[in-house]
């Protein structure tokens, strides 16, 4: 498995948030919950503008083998989705860390970041979770 | 206890995810499954297959006891070797187990069964055998290597001892013979297959299941795991036991129907029961549906027809045909417009008849 890029945070269920200027995160799964799923053929992504909620779904990701909800890591407003990924869902296999990002969210309660497990916290869970 | 196949270290030294299969300790993929899915479609794929279970039968009456145990009629097979794919159903018609049972001598048949199935079915089969005075034994002892893909056959003719060579390739579908393998291994070669493509499967001695398996990989037969497997015989239109049917499905239900032999005089288990069904009228059918939006068919989807409800009950992306199919049971009769509820959106797919693909490409019409 590639490293993990210090500068995420994540959820338990392994979606990573990337704090970025103005107040954006933008949100994709790690690169542990890719190759879990095996092979992807289609993101159910969010709307613009659509309103999501920490710990809530707000995509779907398909493998051959499952639907899996994406949980976003934090809650605010929609202001940017990756369309690249109606056409490439496989993007996410080849690079989940970057290229394969989901959704950017304008998050609405900072606070909520501290909620998140670093890299490190993530990390070790993954490692248990192999084990 | 999850049981382990002799090539269980095999697959994780290839790094294989694994996962419990009807009690099985089993490979999922290798690396991509939809890389191991075209491996099969565009070359040639193996499977580890031994957590199948073989059922010899033997004894003087084994084919009176088989045109009463199975749905298909054993007075098919003429020849030795020859093979025939059948449901063996209760009395009430339901499915039991689906099976491959090949004719291997005037006495003597083998079965293979489904694993997750077997002890059910080894109690079915050893009951109904006491009044014909069949033995069942069981064959744990081998190992079972499925080799598919259009160049399939050439691959495992290259390994097999020069002098059985051209009677293997001369094998017809769907038929059995012995050969020797690499270092002289007896092998049984079976051109059958779950894939839609041509190939064999292959049951060797457990003690010899690696080597053949390493002669394959050399040989450049890339390793499939069971996701490959399930949308490959879902894209070449074959049922999975359990998913597309069960006890309370009878055969005309699962789109079976080619595999019920009514011949004269035959009385075999759950015939009344499927005859009666027919007089009556089937109530629910099998079908093909194909999503050409965007979007994944999945078993226990809802299904809408003008007839009423049904459900999804194999369905997956095709990686052949790039986007998804199923199979589904709807209410018999005028379906009208098909739609799918996919998390509370209605997709229109359409119903088609199957199989999906065969020998590498997509029928027509799908």
């Amino acid at each position: 498995m590639s490293e993990i890029p210090g500068d995420l945070k994540f959820n338990k269920s392994h979606e990573w948030a990337r704090v970025e200027d103005g107040g954006l995160v933008r949100v994709g799964i790690s690169d542990h919950a890719q190759g879990q799923l095996g092979d992807l053929v289609y993101v159910e992504l969010p709307e613009i503008g659509a309103s999501v909620t920490a710990g809530n779904a707000a995509a779907v990701v398909e493998s051959v083998k499952a639907a899996s909800d994406i949980y976003s890591p934090v809650s605010g407003e929609v202001v940017e989705v990756n369309e690249t990924l109606n056409d490439k869902p496989e993007t996410i296999n080849e690079d989940a860390w970057g290229e394969g990002w989901i959704y950017v969210v304008r998050m609405s309660d900072r606070a909520e970041l501290d909620q998140l497990l670093d890299a490190g916290a993530y990390e070790e869970l993954v490692e248990n979770e192999d084990h | 206890m999850t049981e382990k196949t002799v090539l269980n270290a095999t697959h994780r030294a290839l790094g294989a995810r694994m996962v419990d299969f009807g009690g099985w300790d089993m490979p999922i993929n290798y690396g991509s499954q939809i890389e191991e899915h075209h491996a099969v479609r565009r070359d040639a794929g193996m499977f580890d297959v031994s957590h199948m279970t073989v059922i010899d039968l033997h004894g003087a009456r084994t084919k009176d006891f088989l045109r009463h145990l199975l749905a298909n009629s054993v007075e098919k097979l003429k020849a030795h070797g020859k093979a025939l794919y059948s449901c063996m159903l209760n009395e009430q018609g339901g499915v039991i187990d689906d099976l491959i049972v090949y004719f291997l001598g005037d006495e003597f048949y083998r079965l293979v069964v489904n694993a997750a199935t077997r002890a059910k079915d080894l109690a079915w089969i050893e009951k109904q055998a006491a009044a014909f005075g069949v033995q069942v034994k069981e064959r744990p002892e081998f190992a079972m290597v499925a080799v598919q893909g259009p160049n399939a056959r050439a691959k495992v003719l290259g390994l097999l001892h020069e002098v059985d060579r051209a009677r293997i390739e001369k094998l017809g579908k769907f038929a059995a013979a012995a050969a020797q393998g690499p270092h002289g291994m007896p092998l049984f070669v079976a051109r059958t297959g779950y894939t839609g493509e041509d190939g064999f499967e292959i049951l060797v001695p457990a003690e010899h299941a690696v080597a053949l398996w390493e002669a394959l990989a050399a040989a450049g037969v890339a390793p499939a795991g069971l996701g490959a497997r399930d949308t490959l015989r879902l894209e070449a239109g074959m049922n999975l036991y359990g998913q597309d049917m069960d006890e309370t499905v009878s055969p005309w239900e699962a789109n079976l129907g080619w595999t019920i032999a009514l011949d004269e005089g035959r009385d075999f288990i759950g015939r009344a029961a499927l005859e009666q069904q027919k007089a009556a009228g089937v109530k629910r059918v099998m079908v093909g549906l194909v999503l050409d939006e965007k979007g994944v068919l999945r078993h226990g989807q809802k299904v809408l027809t003008a007839g009423g409800e049904g459900e999804i009950l194999s369905g997956s992306f095709a990686p052949t045909l790039e986007k998804a199919v199923a199979f589904a049971r709807i209410p018999a009769g005028e379906p009208g417009a098909v739609r799918v509820d996919i998390r509370g959106r209605e997709l229109p797919v359409r119903l088609v008849k199957y199989p999906f693909v065969r020998d590498g490409k997509p029928c027509e019409g799908i």
